[in-house]
């Protein structure tokens, strides 16, 4: 057997710790969804449970909230803000990034001035028009907000900037109109900023808490992390097993599709030829 | 009445001007090589033409139709690209399908599934892929057709960017130094077959290059455009045996034309005693005498022609390029030998350096052309024998 360099060991083994560091939490809640309640407030710290509780507390987190209509609202709330984001934004990238117009530079510092104010300072502005128009505790209310995303027009800009414009223009001489251009070329050839701007858009709004909490005060309306949080302080209370289940089902899906995106991710940006 | 003409055309970007007054015409049929060093405006002409940019003023005319205001969708021109554009997501057949597609299907006709249900555009879409195999054959890559842009060389790619330019029978073709990205035996090859695809399809061509190889082996007529000016267009024999401008005299030619200082006194121009009568008035003052390289002659005794050192020889195989200096003015002269000539030559030493006057040419002082009367007044004086 060949012997493995020591300053491969030790990079090896400063990575993996790092890597560790990171996943505590996550492995620590996997392991406490798998204990009884008196296992968790022992005094000792053991990550393997010692009697196998999975099963009991899936089947509470199951039973005590209603798991199927969280899921089924993260999927559709992030689903239709990714549609819109995409929809909005990538026609808008393509004007700027490739047409010439006297208002290109005060929308690039528009969308510059955009990227830096947060969603936390216009809440309360968005919140009463919401209330205004009766939409709190709506689908429309949830999604509107982030329907159109500066950081997706900021993304896909620097993405399309670096498309060769023979390419535009030779869709020109073919006879295709902008929108053409945009449908035909510039969107199939810009599924991998898509899949990139997916990650960080899902991501971000699958985990989002402040946001619902401010416009759904209604179960049906939860997404996954308001509906943890109704199961915490309703149900509860101190059943962290069941908790840390509950947590681990909202997890999971998130967690499939990124290392889903990534593949193709990765894929995306070897695949794509562009160059001349 | 020509298939294109270009009417005082100008553009300038801020204060930089890329184009100043250029007009140009093609007749029916022809190919136009427009040849000049990189940003000399020979790209935004093209791309002006084929609606892609504005000019600032001047008219654009194909076959008596104004296209100025015309969207580049509509002007019925198809442009071969130097990084030849093919749509990356799409195979060579498809590629190439695009401008069929976009002229005879109709709006909803191109929408995905609801498109393929619609009366009557199934046999619009035999009939393109029909027209694209047909093509295909014709540029021998039919056997390419389910290939994407990633999975060709470089020559297949070329081949698939003028199928499909060609394949919707423009009424202008441009190309846009499509050779300048094969390796060299490639491009020579592929020049004699561009040329055969424009016999074949008689559609008058303008060929934008930085090549004069290229320019003088294909075109019908070559325009010398430098610094935004056309300053010559012509067959490629005149373009370089009878320049209109010094400009045009060094661009074209390899190596360079000799440009040597001379002066213009009543009415004659003298060079270290080499004396030429000219045909026009020009002031007295400084012009320049030009003269090619194959017609300068070394004498390695130095016994003959005007007194030079001989510095460098470069062996190019069939041909030897010496480079000389004039003793009495210090000037670099090039002469371009048959090896035979170059064999008793060593770099070093003491030539004489013989002019064939009578190949001379004479530009102003502003670089145009003047005219010399005939050889009989050339006279090379045997001062430096």
């Amino acid at each position: 057997m060949r012997s493995i360099p020591a300053g491969r060991v030790i990079r090896f083994a400063l990575l993996s710790l790092g890597a560790l560091m990171i996943l505590a939490p996550y492995i620590f809640m996997v392991s406490t969804a798998g204990k009884t309640q008196s296992d968790i407030f022992t005094s000792s710290l053991s990550l393997i449970p010692e009697h196998f509780y999975f099963a009991e507390n899936f089947a509470k987190a199951l039973n005590k909230v209603p798991m199927a209509t969280l899921l089924w609202n993260g999927v559709l709330v992030c689903g239709l803000i990714f549609f819109f984001q995409v929809l909005v934004a990538i026609p808008c990238a393509y004007a700027m990034a490739k047409l010439r117009f006297r208002a290109a530079r005060l929308m690039m510092v528009l969308v510059m001035l955009g990227l830096l104010v947060p969603i936390h300072a216009t809440a309360l502005p968005l919140y009463v028009a919401f209330d205004r128009m009766s939409l709190l505790n709506s689908y429309t209310s949830l999604v509107a907000p982030f329907t159109i995303s500066v950081f997706a027009i900021f993304m896909f800009l620097q993405f399309f900037r670096a498309m060769p414009d023979d390419l535009i223009h030779a869709a020109r001489l073919d006879g295709m109109s902008e929108l053409g251009i945009v449908a035909r070329v510039i969107v199939p050839n810009a599924w991998p900023a898509v899949t990139a701007f997916a990650i960080f858009s899902v991501v971000a709004h699958w985990n989002d808490l402040y946001w619902p909490l401010i416009v759904v005060s209604k179960q049906a309306y939860a997404t996954p992390p308001l509906g943890l949080m109704y199961f915490r302080a309703a149900e509860a209370g101190d059943d962290y097993g069941a908790l840390m289940a509950a947590t681990l089902i909202i997890t999971l899906p998130l967690v499939a599709a990124f290392l889903l995106a990534q593949k193709r991710f990765v894929e995306g940006i070897t695949m794509t030829g562009l160059k001349g | 009445m020509s298939a294109l003409s270009l009417r005082g055309l100008n553009k300038s970007f801020g204060a930089n001007a890329v184009l100043n007054g250029v007009s140009l015409d093609v007749e029916a049929g022809e190919f136009i090589a427009l040849v000049g060093p990189s940003g000399c405006g020979k790209s935004t002409l093209l791309r002006i033409l084929a609606g892609l940019d504005h000019a600032d003023s001047g008219e654009i005319v194909v076959a008596g139709k104004d296209m100025s205001a015309v969207a580049a969708a509509d002007r019925n021109i198809a442009m071969v690209f130097q990084s030849y554009a093919l749509y990356p997501h799409l195979t060579a057949g498809q590629n190439i399908a695009v401008p069929l597609a976009m002229k005879r299907l109709s709006r909803t006709q191109r929408l995905p599934l609801v498109g393929s249900v619609l009366p009557g555009q199934k046999e619009i879409r035999a009939g393109i892929s029909r027209d694209v195999r047909e093509m295909a054959t014709v540029l021998k890559i039919d056997h390419l057709l389910d290939r994407k842009p990633g999975q060709m060389s470089g020559g297949q790619r070329q081949r698939v960017a003028l199928a499909r330019a060609m394949v919707r029978q423009p009424s202008i073709f441009l190309m846009d130094e499509p050779l300048s990205n094969l390796d060299a035996n490639l491009r020579v090859h592929a020049r004699g077959e561009i040329v055969e695809l424009h016999r074949r399809a008689g559609v008058p061509t303008l060929y934008v290059t930085h090549d004069q190889a290229e320019a003088l082996s294909m075109a019908d007529r070559v325009a010398v455009m430098i610094g935004g000016n056309l300053l010559q267009l012509a067959a490629p024999e005149a373009i370089y045996n009878d320049p209109a401008h010094i400009e045009v005299a060094r661009f074209v030619g390899q190596p360079r034309i000799n440009i040597l200082p001379a002066v213009a006194d009543a009415g004659r121009v003298d060079f270290q005693g080499i004396r030429l009568a000219l045909l026009e008035k020009v002031a007295n003052g400084p012009v320049s005498l030009g003269i090619r390289p194959e017609f300068v002659k070394l004498a390695p005794d130095g016994r003959s022609g005007l007194a030079g050192r001989l510095e460098r020889l470069e062996f190019l195989g069939s041909e030897v390029i010496a480079h000389c200096r004039l003793d009495a003015s210090g000037d670099t002269v090039i002469a371009k030998l048959a090896p035979h000539e170059a064999r008793d030559l060593i770099a070093g030493m003491p030539v004489g350096i013989l002019l064939s006057v009578e190949q001379a040419m004479v530009f102003g002082p502003e670089g145009k052309r003047l005219r010399i009367a005939g050889t009989a007044s050339v006279r090379q004086e045997p001062a430096y024998v």
